[in-house]
């Protein structure tokens, strides 16, 4: 019989609001998406030198991930991260698109190139948690909580893992939402599609 | 050679994202990988591009960028030396 697992934190990032366990840690209503995160990656004093290299999605992914991991401050090595979205990598795509469209102006950017794939925020975020464990990221519709529940719930008990990082990270044109928990065997939010929905809809 | 030195220096912060880093805390004979910048690999192939893109110098040999970008120094004699725009 499987162990009950949990959700032991989980952050967002949307509307102008960087929250974590449901409150506000950084809230700025007037910026773009760039400013905006540029300023909650300071006010929330997080380190990490190759932050403003990163497209947008990565940004996004990156902050999520950071206050949740470091309010965490998990010593488990081993915790997986399952991301998903709608818009894949569209954002950057099609910054790279833009540079290569002119034949007799084509400088395409390799800095520009590399986030040209949604799962390469997941590498940011394993390069600052050291973390060398299983990951991956899916495509669907919409926010899909029975499937990141699902594929949570097995790593853990096929001992795959012992935490799993899950979520939502959606980028697209100024449209951005994260939505990132973390499945524990730890915590007092039960681990199942029902409050994944309710926490993701807060 | 001074004005494209500071050019340099405003590309190179502002094509890399060095968020953090001013024209002036960067010395003409400061390494840009390793210890000094600390720029990486993909900021290397950043910097042909830019060699390409706004001074028609085409390197043929990524390897050679290892002693062309070593500082500032360095790249504006290159670049005043081969330039072709």
């Amino acid at each position: 019989m499987s162990k009950q697992n949990y959700i032991r934190a989980f952050s967002h990032i949307k509307n102008h609001v960087v929250s974590l366990n449901g409150e506000y840690l950084y809230h700025d209503e007037a910026l773009d998406f760039s400013e905006f995160i540029k300023r909650a990656y300071k006010s929330l004093d997080t380190s990490y030198s190759k932050f403003f290299k990163m497209d947008n999605l990565s940004k996004l992914a990156f902050l999520a991930a950071d206050v949740l991991l470091e309010e965490v401050n998990s010593q488990e090595e081993n915790i997986a991260i399952v991301l998903s979205n709608r818009a894949s990598s569209l954002d950057t795509d099609r910054r790279h698109q833009n540079s290569i469209e002119d034949e007799a102006n084509y400088y395409p950017s390799p800095a520009i190139f590399v986030y040209t794939l949604p799962n390469i925020c997941i590498g940011e975020i394993s390069i600052k948690h050291k973390l060398l464990s299983e990951n991956s990221f899916f495509i669907f519709d919409h926010f899909n909580a029975a499937y990141l529940f699902d594929y949570a719930e097995s790593l853990i008990n096929t001992k795959k893992a012992g935490k799993v990082l899950c979520g939502w990270v959606d980028f697209d044109e100024e449209n951005y939402e994260a939505f990132l928990y973390l499945v524990s065997d730890k915590g007092n939010r039960i681990h199942n599609k029902e409050e994944i929905t309710r926490l993701y809809t807060l | 050679m001074s004005k494209l030195k500071q050019e340099l220096k405003e590309k190179i912060i502002e094509q890399l994202n060095l968020e953090d880093v001013s024209i002036e805390e960067i010395g003409d004979d400061d390494a840009l990988f390793g210890d000094g910048l600390g720029l990486d690999s993909i900021d290397a192939l950043e910097l042909i591009v830019m060699l390409d893109k706004d001074y028609g110098i085409k390197l043929s040999d990524p390897k050679e960028g290892r002693k062309i970008f070593e500082s500032i120094e360095v790249m504006a004699n290159y670049i005043a030396a081969n330039r072709t725009k």
